[in-house]
């Protein structure tokens, strides 16, 4: 991530049918994922960027250029932007060959440099071979490489990509991506790329912006926002029946784990390694359902936490038991932990109230939330 | 001195060619605004189809006559009038086969995928490199359909041409008109050559634009 002279800064307050847009970020010569459920408003951020819309009012500058700004009244019309955008439709001009697509963009640019640039890029990208060929003609992987071409060849200084390779197989969309990414390093310009697939937004980029109902929500490292819910709100509406308060005692940088100790009581924990400090506040989420239950203490058990308690509550839900279990560490103030087992665990095991049992939880069953 | 058929060619040639240069910016302009009053520029262009040929005439008439204001200025520009004459009859043409041409214009810019513009603005193109390399080739079928329907229909045209143009031979005497005058004068024989002429060229001309259109028909990606 070098800082670069043509940074994206965008400020864009809009009002759609059904919410308003407000959003405000900026990104440098990196790929940053706009995260979000269709109809978040990802796309409309970027048709304000490209200009196919203009905000109720906003800027969006890139590097020194102003692209938008309703207080001065700028508004660049979009053929003047050197934006490249690619939605998930190539939408190639039909009634050209696969060479005059390409080379729409350099019609101002003197002969022989032209051929050379496209001569590359159709290279670059493997369709050499299909440069006299129609669209028609050629596979949808094929028309999504076109397209691609046809936008990097004009080099653009910002890239839009709206989810250009949903259509694609697997083994065409990474090729594909690979090149993308590969072209992004080389000409260190920003890259927007949206999706609304989790597991795509984990592994394209180090850094997601995660829309919901027009505003970004969160702004990070996937592995942040997709392993650990946004606040504690959040966590209660996901499912993580225990949360609960902590301290970190100990980082063990070499190991990836954390210890963290229960706020009020003597109780350790083993976690995953967070961005904390030893002595800072934490805050843990625990599904229920990820909580093992024995009945004596368990041996030759890769899971490093073990807890020792007493069931205060059984109750019957429908199609499970939720247990409440209190844990302490030897005489220390006690925590309570719901557990959730089927019903023909608790015949098996013959749990009780007031029964002493051992609560099992593996490391990486634990999350962070936002403090 | 010019014969009906050739001077009915004449007159629809140059009012098809006058059409497309009038017809296409207006075209453009109805398939890309969104001016709200659309609906009404759209009526009025439409009314030609519905309104009977004598009542055009007769307006046409009395504006180009040399109390209408267009024909006073007309006379005193040029020294004669602008009805019964030639460039009355194209003027007159130009407005009755106006929707001929608009709308198979509007429709075949219409349809363009607007996604393809989109694509030809981002890569810097400017709107006029966007029309011509991109809008008009492929709304050429349909442009060539309205460039042909507004000839044909001129080519036909009886009641405005009557009315604007009299029946001076040589000079506002189309082919439809002299058929008219022909049967009048019970010269069947006159007739039906001429009768038969239009039919062939008329068939021709819409045999020529389907098979076109067939051939240029391109399958979007």
């Amino acid at each position: 991530m070098s800082p670069s002279s043509a940074a994206l800064s965008v400020e864009i307050h809009l009002p759609l049918p059904w919410f308003q847009l407000e959003c405000s970020f900026r990104a440098d010569s990196e790929v940053v994922v706009l995260f979000g459920a269709s109809g978040a408003g990802k796309t409309s951020v970027l048709d304000c960027i490209a200009g196919f819309r203009a905000p109720q009012h906003g800027r969006i500058a890139l590097g020194e250029r102003t692209l938008f700004c309703s207080e001065r009244g700028v508004n660049l019309p979009v053929r003047q932007r050197h934006i490249g955008y690619l939605s998930q439709q190539p939408a190639l001009f039909p009634h050209l060959s696969v060479r005059q697509n390409v080379e729409y963009g350099l019609l101002d640019q003197p002969r022989p440099e032209r051929a050379a640039r496209v001569g590359s890029i159709l290279e670059r990208f493997g369709i050499a071979e299909l440069a006299a060929s129609r669209p028609a003609a050629i596979s949808g992987g094929e028309q999504q490489r076109v397209a691609l071409a046809r936008t990097l060849v004009c080099e653009p200084q910002l890239l839009l990509l709206d989810e250009p390779l949903t259509a694609l197989d697997l083994r065409l969309k990474s090729l594909l991506l690979e090149a993308i990414f590969d072209w992004q390093r080389e000409h260190a310009v920003p890259l927007l790329y949206v999706t609304h697939e989790q597991a795509e937004a984990y592994s394209l980029s180090r850094r997601v912006l995660v829309m919901e109902m027009g505003h970004v929500v969160a702004d990070g490292e996937p592995r942040q926002i997709f392993s650990a819910p946004f606040s504690r709100e959040q966590a209660a509406l996901s499912g993580y029946e225990n949360i609960l308060d902590a301290v970190v005692e100990e980082t063990h940088s070499a190991l990836g784990t954390m210890t963290c100790r229960v706020a009020g009581t003597a109780l350790l924990l083993e976690s995953p390694l967070a961005n904390k400090a030893a002595g800072e506040a934490a805050c843990l989420a625990l599904r229920a359902g990820d909580i093992l239950v024995a009945t004596g203490r368990p041996s030759g058990i890769s899971a490093r936490n073990l807890l020792s308690g007493r069931i205060r509550v059984i109750e019957d839900r429908a199609g499970m038991v939720e247990l409440r279990v209190r844990c302490a560490a030897g005489d220390g103030p006690e925590t309570e932990f719901r557990v959730h087992i089927t019903r023909g665990a608790l015949q098996n095991l013959d749990l009780e109230t007031g029964q002493a049992v051992w609560l099992i939880i593996k490391t990486h069953s634990i999350q962070f939330l936002r403090n | 001195m010019i014969s009906p058929l050739l001077l009915s060619l004449k007159l629809a040639l140059v009012t098809s060619c006058l059409l497309f240069v009038v017809g296409l910016p207006l075209a453009w302009w109805l398939a890309f605004t969104g001016f709200r009053l659309r609906f009404l520029v759209e009526s009025v262009i439409a009314l030609p189809i519905v309104l009977p040929p004598t009542v055009l005439g007769f307006y046409l008439l009395l504006e180009f006559g040399s109390r209408g204001l267009l024909g006073a200025s007309w006379e005193r520009f040029t020294g004669h009038t602008l009805a019964f004459s030639f460039e009355g009859l194209v003027l007159g043409s130009v407005i009755y086969s106006l929707p001929f041409a608009v709308q198979p214009f509007t429709a075949a810019l219409a349809a363009v995928d607007r996604r393809l513009l989109a694509s030809s603005a981002s890569l810097g193109a400017s709107s006029w490199r966007t029309f011509w390399r991109i809008t008009f080739p492929l709304a050429f079928p349909g442009i060539v359909t309205g460039f042909a329907l507004s000839f044909a229909h001129t080519l036909g045209e009886f009641g405005v041409v009557l009315m604007l143009g009299g029946n001076i031979a040589g000079r506002t005497q189309t082919a439809s008109i002299a058929i008219y005058d022909n049967v009048q004068m019970l010269d069947y024989q006159a007739a039906a050559r001429q009768s038969i002429t239009l039919l062939g060229i008329s068939l021709v001309l819409l045999v020529a634009i389907n098979a076109l259109n067939r051939k240029r028909n391109w399958r979007l990606p």
